[in-house]
């Protein structure tokens, strides 16, 4: 059994830019010596390395670079942001098995100034792998971004329950304002209106600009050991209750569009089943959540499909500042990746953990169980972390 | 009946009924054999067909033997001379085809055999089979029949020495006023793809699918106006995407069937930003699901953007993107 055994004891990141001017592998290397720095551990206690596929930091090179010795577990997780908890959940695994001792989490990268996620790829369906022919289906006629696969389910969404574009904009909404008071956001002291985000250009019908999160450049890294180890270390630890990965069945990469029912996140179904049965918790224990916001309508799908509201409630669940701070349950306190930054999952991650140690710029009140979540749309990950 | 259409304008089906009792006919003339070549194989033909095709290989003059390939050339007849004495049974099927309107001509398919490398000297004599004639097929060219014969060239022993099967698309050009009756899908994908050059090939569209051994026949099927279904040869069980093995009974065995063509809006989109390569924007991408009981993603045409919605009905067309690359489409249409 995984509950409980492992821990989060320390968070490193980079600032948050559209342009770091630093390579991605430096920015890697920055965060985790911050990380590292923050739990009290030398870079030679490092054992164990995870990252995403998609990271462009092979572990070794990180590894070299922050002058760790010898590696006895390193791992990758697949499936873009879907990844971000799935990287803890590995080396949770690896250090209740005592196949590591002290493992690094870390995403690193020039999103915005870099590789852009966003721009269209031709390539994306040239090669005849499983994924290239995956994408085969959809990028000929030209639904080739992200915005374009998650508003078919947007569309989907809305017809299904009856939801609007400003149900989506109240989370748009919500971010920023969460974003407006934390010194490290993107979007610091820069709030948006329902209004605003109703005048902001359309990306893919239905969605707007203001439902995409931001493009980002920057680093985020984590430091996993046992629990026990953990409370012997600098900070109080981020108890790893339970972490989970999941896939529905007949999942694709963003484009799961030939399964029964295209209005909700079976895949997050997943998670959300394994981390309450994991935890023994409910949704009542959870006083603050992190929820992948890369698009706002898979904020309102998570809510339904790890049992904060019933399918098809997230519009009313969302009204009157519903995950504000204040609000029944806060959302992404920091700003989430709408408002702080694109970090694929990772800031969030940190935030969960500065919740729990009671030191978040925007501190909700008796933070006892954290629930986080990974990408959307995507084979994904969940955490539910607690004060320990 | 009182809609009979006018006697200037035959129905389609009785142009395809006289059609296929003409192919029936000409099939069951089985193999015919034609006029012997005009000429033995020769080294001045060898030598500039090997110039022209840029094949340097001295191996065939030095041993005497002419590159299989050129197989077709040694019984050609020339343009002017293609005279009545060397009928063969695909030509009242052609020519029934062009009277009817079928008069653009383009080859699909051509697959050789070779028994044996022919040598100077020889005197080959062609044989010609008429084999299938299948459609009406609506393509991105335009509605047309699929003609298929074989020709097998005998040597002076009158044993087979090469064999070649031959399938060219006969099709109704589209004429640029008027739509017919039959409303042939239009060439071109309109504002959506790459334009038409006034000269030569139009501009190779960016946007191009993987394909592989699973999923090469709903290509194809497209490229000769049939929406492909993968079927499962075993369960009968319908899958799309389709995939290499059944997943409701493990079975490899796979065939497909050809769609209705119709099919409803189950989600949609309207891409704006960024700018895609190929495409102009705005757009319509939808998820169509079909009466067959599958979902497949295609592009919604022929109609304004804010006129889409969920469960309007769709009719599937086929637009040519490129000089190779053609995909299904969606136009409103009856359910």
């Amino acid at each position: 059994m995984l509950k409980s055994r492992a821990a989060i004891a320390g968070i490193g990141a980079t600032e948050f830019s559209k342009r770091s001017g630093r390579s991605e592998l430096r920015l890697a290397a920055e965060a985790v010596f911050a990380a590292l720095d923050d739990a009290g551990v030398a870079p030679g206690d490092v054992d164990g390395m995870v990252t995403f596929t998609q990271d462009t930091n092979q572990e070794i090179a990180v590894a070299r670079e922050i002058g760790a010795g010898e590696l006895t577990y390193f791992s990758r997780v697949e499936y873009g942001g879907g990844a971000a908890c799935g990287t803890v959940a590995q080396a949770a695994m690896a250090v209740a098995t005592g196949v590591a001792t002290t493992v690094v989490c870390y995403r690193a990268f020039n999103e915005r100034s870099g590789r852009r996620f966003g721009q269209p790829d031709a390539r994306l369906g040239g090669q005849p792998t499983s994924q290239g022919l995956e994408m085969s289906w959809h990028v000929p006629f030209g639904l080739m971004t992200p915005a374009g696969w998650v508003a078919m389910f947007a569309q989907r969404y809305m017809h299904t329950y009856g939801a609007t574009s400003e149900d989506f904009g109240r989370v748009a909404v919500a971010m920023r304002r969460h974003a407006s008071t934390n010194p490290a956001a993107w979007f610091h002291g820069r709030p948006i209106t329902l209004a605003e985000h109703q005048e902001s250009k359309w990306i893919v019908e239905p969605l707007h600009l203001l439902d995409c999160c931001q493009e980002s450049d920057g680093a985020v890294a984590l430091v996993v050991t046992t629990t026990e180890r953990a409370r012997d270390l600098r900070r109080s630890p981020a108890v790893i209750t339970a972490a989970a990965q999941g896939s529905g069945a007949g999942q694709m990469m963003m484009t799961s569009y030939y399964r029964d029912d295209m209005s909700g996140l079976p895949e997050m179904g997943v998670v959300g089943r394994r981390l309450w049965e994991m935890s023994g918790l409910t949704p009542q224990d959870i006083q603050t959540a992190i929820l992948y916001d890369h698009f706002t309508p898979f904020v309102l799908a998570q809510l339904e499909e790890l049992g904060f509201c019933g399918r098809g409630e997230a519009p009313g669940y969302l009204q009157d500042g519903g995950i504000e701070l204040g609000g029944r349950l806060p959302v992404n306190p920091n700003g989430g990746q709408l408002g702080e930054a694109y970090i694929h999952g990772m800031n969030g991650i940190a935030e969960a953990v500065r919740q729990l140690r009671g030191t978040s710029a925007n501190q909700v009140s008796g933070v006892r169980n954290v629930l986080v979540t990974a990408g959307t749309g995507v084979p994904t990950s969940g955490l539910i972390l607690s004060a320990g | 009946m009182t809609d009979a259409p006018a006697p200037s304008t035959p129905d389609p089906a009785s142009v395809d009924r006289e059609l296929r009792e003409l192919a029936d006919k000409q099939a069951a003339l089985g193999e015919m054999r034609g006029a012997p070549a005009a000429d033995p194989v020769n080294a001045p033909m060898i030598r500039h067909w090997q110039d022209a095709l840029g094949d340097a290989n001295p191996a065939y003059l030095d041993q005497g033997v002419a590159p299989p390939a050129m197989i077709q050339v040694w019984t050609m007849q020339g343009l002017r001379q293609h005279a009545a004495k060397d009928r063969s049974p695909v030509d009242d099927t052609l020519a029934a085809l062009n009277a009817h309107g079928y008069t653009g001509v383009v080859a699909t398919n051509c697959e050789q055999t070779y028994h044996r490398y022919v040598r100077l000297g020889e005197r080959l004599t062609p044989s010609t089979r008429f084999t299938s004639l299948v459609g009406p097929k609506r393509t991105a060219l335009g509605e047309g029949y699929f003609a298929t014969w074989n020709v097998t060239w005998y040597g002076e022993a009158d044993e087979p020495v090469a064999e070649m099967m031959f399938r060219i698309l006969k099709f109704r050009p589209r004429t640029s006023q008027g739509p017919s009756s039959a409303a042939p899908p239009s060439e071109t994908a309109g504002s959506e793809a790459a334009k038409p050059q006034e000269t030569g090939r139009r501009e190779p569209y960016p946007l191009r699918p993987a394909v592989n051994a699973d999923t090469a026949f709903f290509w194809e099927g497209v490229q000769q106006g049939e929406l492909r279904i993968q079927r499962c040869a075993d369960c009968g069980e319908l899958r799309h995407p389709p995939g290499p093995v059944c997943p409701a009974c493990r079975s490899t065995n796979r065939t497909h069937t050809v769609a209705s063509g119709h099919g409803t809006v189950y989600s949609y989109v309207v891409h704006h930003h960024p700018p895609v390569p190929g495409r102009e924007t705005p757009f319509v991408v939808a998820v169509v699901e079909l009466p067959e009981g599958v979902r497949i993603v295609g592009n919604i045409v022929d109609c304004p953007t804010d006129a889409v919605s969920i469960g309007m009905s769709l009719r599937v067309t086929y637009r040519a993107l490129d000089d190779e690359l053609v995909l299904p489409m969606w136009a409103p249409g009856e359910s």
